[in-house]
């Protein structure tokens, strides 16, 4: 049995140790927001955060998560109909297109975001260099970034506006 | 892709027999008895095919198009909405289910006509004729960059427009009124003499009723309101929280996982399998063997090959186990296949010229040569290319009780429908296909075969199975951008004129115009050989553009070099009679503040191409380091026609210049023992953040046709990279990709300093 405390929850799980972060947070924890891409970090789309630190979930054994603190995009946002800074700005830059590294990214930027409030171009490179994004929207991804740095980074929750569709 | 083309398809007599008359958008009488139950829910009413209106008077759009990443359904929605005259906070959409009612037939429209004059009397006739052939060809495809200029276009303002007619005739009939005193407006429908307003939704069950009208009237350009407008697209909050549903994030109760192999040379199949080792995984459920299994379908038909799995109750224990797994393959006679020898054969057929097939012959070329001051020669390359689509390959399938249910992300949801069922030996309306958003697709996720295998293992093991591909075998077991060899020759007289252009490549597909230059020449030669290879073949981000952009415009840019002219004036001279050509060309140029001087080592490249109905041009600066380029600035300019969702428009274009710029500095596929020798993205890279330019993108309104926009971006980057490359160090990029060759030290700039 392996504890670990996921987006603030206290969670066991009973698997192989060895089996690597990602598939328990996705087959176990059903947390699917954290997207397999690769497998050997190269990628940077299962990227959480483990105690603040963005880490590659694909090559990060469970048994290296025992007893700490995970937190997957799912947890990301400050509280219920609330965004992060970072997804506040993601939006207003409409960074995304097919989506799907957009966990990694943002949990990259997070990260960043939590030990260097205000990063400077070659700082956003060097933190973002292992998310590749095939859809080419790096250059939306650093402005965002910065727009998100500008207001406040994780300390200045964004409220949600209503437009889902 | 494949042996279809247009025309093929002209010449079976689809086209031009029959005589339904009736158009795509507007099927008279109404269907929405039936469709209804499929795509309504609670309180909504479907008003046509496309369009539902709720009880809050909300307007949701069915948008016959996958989504993967290209934002076509917010497009889509803001097409219809206009003509619509709704409240664009009251718009919603969804993607049409997998059912043949909603086959794109515009698309089929826009493929299959473009540039086929037809009387417009015929208009509807041809329109419900390729309605009932979309049908019968599966035609719910997203590709070809079609969404908007065909679907949108054809359909989408045309049901927008109808529905509002319905509707205002409708609530003329209620208040007893004329129907042209009443107005609609923002989702409301208007009597001023009477003072009345109404919600749309109010008459959602009369309209549906109605006919729809033969001619709704269409807003004219300067009319809209909501097209051409910077709208948020409604996908992306679901994008940044996790919650959006890509196909591997689908869970079923009871579901196992699975992950697959082929043989590694390709045509190879099973000798023997030795699943001792893997068995003994713990989690490991089964081991199975998938047949081949043939598919037929309209852009080309194709075989997904023999396959082994392993299933387990977690995908590491089934990549474990694949892993594991002891398995011999026959030979196949292609081992001794490499990419040098691949290539060797291309230089043979294209010296033989056996069979060559002109594109365009038109003057004398040869003569042209005879009497030419200099004749220029060159012979341009480039490999195999995979897709890497973020989202590695996946499915997840139930088949139970003569039923198949399966969750995909794919390009043509009716064509997959058909292949599932056909492996299964099912019909087609035993399987429903659930598509998913998809984590990239750019021509890989138009082949059904991982859907076929998913579908396979689920009904051996007889349980809701989750096939993940590993990321090696979707780098290994790709549907390839082919590699091409293209050799040319042109002819200069002595005052620097271009006299003539001749072309010889191997392995043509689709675009047939891919090849063609836009530039005033007299004589001109443009031809193919065949030269097959056994390497398994797709369509890639602009398909044929993607090699011929780079040949092209990279020979075309020798040639102004070899007449002692500027490269942009040379090709600005001879495009006098082409002036959107120019006015985008004119754009790139002086938004790159091209002919400014630039600094030892540092060189900028232009580059102008027409695909899919856009044009773009670019600008690409460098500055070599180390005997590489980086990429400093790329501007780039774009003339889509109407650029419907502006915001949008830009965000293809950047990203199709990343993708092409990924291909040509990093990307190559090499065959080696017959088999792929990369496997993952250590070693076929992607672009990452520090090595991304600055890139701009200006638009052009030009107000002619809407063009497509999700591959235009990408065939441009190429050569533009090529003669910057060239520019700062006089050594001409002839093969890709740049990261493989030897590009000297920079060369002392006299030009423009």
């Amino acid at each position: 049995m392996t504890r670990v405390k996921v987006n603030g929850t206290e969670r066991e799980v009973d698997v192989d140790p060895s089996t690597p972060l990602l598939w328990v947070l996705r087959e176990q924890l059903e947390l699917v927001g954290t997207k397999f891409g690769c497998g050997i970090a190269q990628c940077g789309a299962c990227t959480v955060r483990l105690n603040g630190r963005a880490i590659r979930s694909c090559v990060t054994p469970l048994s290296a998560a025992d007893g700490q603190e995970i937190q997957t995009i799912e947890g990301l946002a400050p509280g219920e109909g609330q965004r992060h800074a970072l997804q506040a700005a993601w939006i207003a830059h409409q960074v995304p297109q097919c989506g799907y590294c957009q966990s990694g990214q943002l949990m990259s930027a997070a990260a960043l975001l939590a030990s260097n409030p205000d990063p400077s171009d070659d700082e956003i490179d060097a933190a973002m260099q292992g998310n590749i994004c095939r859809c080419g929207m790096y250059g939306r991804i650093k402005d965002a970034i910065k727009t998100a740095a500008k207001n406040g980074g994780a300390s200045a929750p964004a409220a949600k506006e209503t437009i889902d569709g | 892709m494949g042996k279809w083309t247009r025309r093929s398809f002209l010449a079976s007599g689809l086209v031009v027999g029959g005589g339904l008359v009736v158009g795509v958008a507007l099927r008279p009488g109404n269907r929405q008895s039936k469709l209804a139950p499929l795509v309504t829910g609670d309180g909504e009413t479907l008003v046509h095919s496309w369009v539902k209106l709720d009880e809050d008077n909300v307007v949701t759009v069915i948008v016959p198009h996958s989504e993967m990443g290209q934002g076509a359904g917010t497009a889509l929605a803001q097409m219809l909405a206009d003509e619509l005259d709704a409240d664009w906070d009251l718009v919603r959409f969804e993607e049409a289910p997998a059912i043949s009612e909603f086959a794109n037939a515009p698309l089929g429209k826009g493929v299959l006509l473009e540039g086929v004059d037809i009387p417009e009397i015929v208009l509807p006739t041809v329109d419900g004729i390729l309605l009932r052939t979309a049908k019968a060809l599966d035609l719910q495809i997203t590709g070809g960059s079609m969404s908007i200029r065909a679907t949108g276009q054809y359909g989408m303002r045309v049901a927008g427009a109808a529905v509002k007619e319905m509707l205002r005739d409708a609530a003329a009939d209620a208040w007893g009124v004329p129907a042209d005193e009443v107005i609609a407006r923002k989702s409301q429908l208007i009597h001023e003499a009477s003072g009345r307003t109404a919600p749309y939704s109010e008459f959602a069950s009369a309209a549906a009723e109605m006919t729809p009208p033969a001619k709704p009237t269409l807003k004219t350009p300067e009319e809209f309101g909501i097209i051409g407008k910077h709208v948020e697209r409604h996908d992306i909050p679901s994008k940044v929280d996790g919650t959006a549903l890509f196909a591997l994030d689908v869970r079923l109760p009871g579901m196992l996982y699975a992950t697959t192999r082929r043989a590694p040379t390709f045509g190879g199949e099973v000798k023997s399998i030795d699943d001792s080792a893997t068995r003994a995984i713990p989690g490991v459920v089964d081991v199975v063997e998938l047949p081949p299994t043939g598919v037929k379908a309209m852009l080309g038909g194709f075989t997904s090959p023999e396959s082994v799995a392993v299933v387990a109750e977690g995908f590491w224990a089934a990549k474990r186990g694949i892993e594991a797994l002891g398995v011999e393959w026959n030979e196949s006679g292609n081992e001794g296949v490499s990419s040098e020898a691949i290539f060797e054969q291309f230089d043979r057929d294209i010296r033989a010229g056996v069979e060559r097939e002109a594109d365009v012959a038109e003057g004398d070329v040869e003569a042209a040569m005879a009497s030419a001051a200099q004749v220029l020669e060159a012979d341009y390359r480039v490999p195999y290319l995979a897709h890497t689509c973020m989202e590695p390959l996946n499915a997840t399938a139930r088949v139970e009780n003569g039923q198949c249910e399966i969750w995909v992300g794919c390009q043509s949801p009716l064509t997959f429908r058909k292949a599932v069922a056909e492996a299964l030996g099912f019909e087609p309306e035993q399987v429903t296909l659930h598509n998913c958003f998809m984590g990239g697709g750019f021509g890989r996720k138009s082949r059904a075969d991982y859907a076929i295998q998913a579908a396979l293992i689920a009904a051996k093991v007889g349980r809701p199975v989750q096939l993940i591909w590993t990321r090696e075998e979707d780098v290994r077991q790709d549907f390839y951008r082919p590699a091409v060899q293209s050799r040319f020759r042109a002819a200069l007289d002595d005052d620097g004129n271009l006299l003539a252009w001749e072309n010889t490549y191997v392995d043509k597909h689709e675009p047939v115009e891919a090849p063609l230059i836009p530039y005033e020449v007299a004589a001109r030669d443009i031809g193919h050989v065949g030269s097959p290879t056994h390497v398994p073949f797709g369509a890639w981000r602009s398909v044929d553009h993607s090699q011929h952009g780079f040949f092209t415009e990279s020979f075309f840019d020798e040639v102004a070099a070899a007449a002692g002219r500027d490269p942009y004036a040379f090709r600005a001279a001879l495009l006098k009679d082409k002036p959107r050509h120019l006015a985008v060309l004119n754009k790139a140029a002086d938004a790159a503040d091209w002919g400014s001087p630039m600094a030892e080592g540092r060189g900028r490249g232009i580059s102008l191409q027409e695909s899919f109905g856009s044009l773009v041009a670019q600008v690409v600066e460098v500055t070599m380091i180390d005997g590489q380029p980086r990429v400093d600035r790329i501007v780039a300019a774009v003339d889509a026609g109407i650029a419907v969702s502006p915001d949008g428009l830009s965000a293809q274009i950047e990203s199709g210049i990343v993708y092409g710029l990924t291909a040509a500095l990093y990307g190559e596929i090499t065959i080696e023992n017959g088999a792929v020798v990369q496997s993952n993205f250590h070693d076929y890279e992607a672009l990452r953040m520090a090595e991304s330019p600055k890139i701009e993108v200006h638009i052009i309104d030009s107000g002619h046709a809407i063009g497509g926009a999700g591959e235009p971006g990408t065939p441009a980057v190429a050569p533009a990279l090529a003669n910057a490359i060239y520019d700062a160090t006089g050594t001409r990029v002839r093969s890709l990709p740049v990261n493989r060759l030897d590009l000297g030290s920079p060369q002392e700039r006299t030009d423009q300093a």
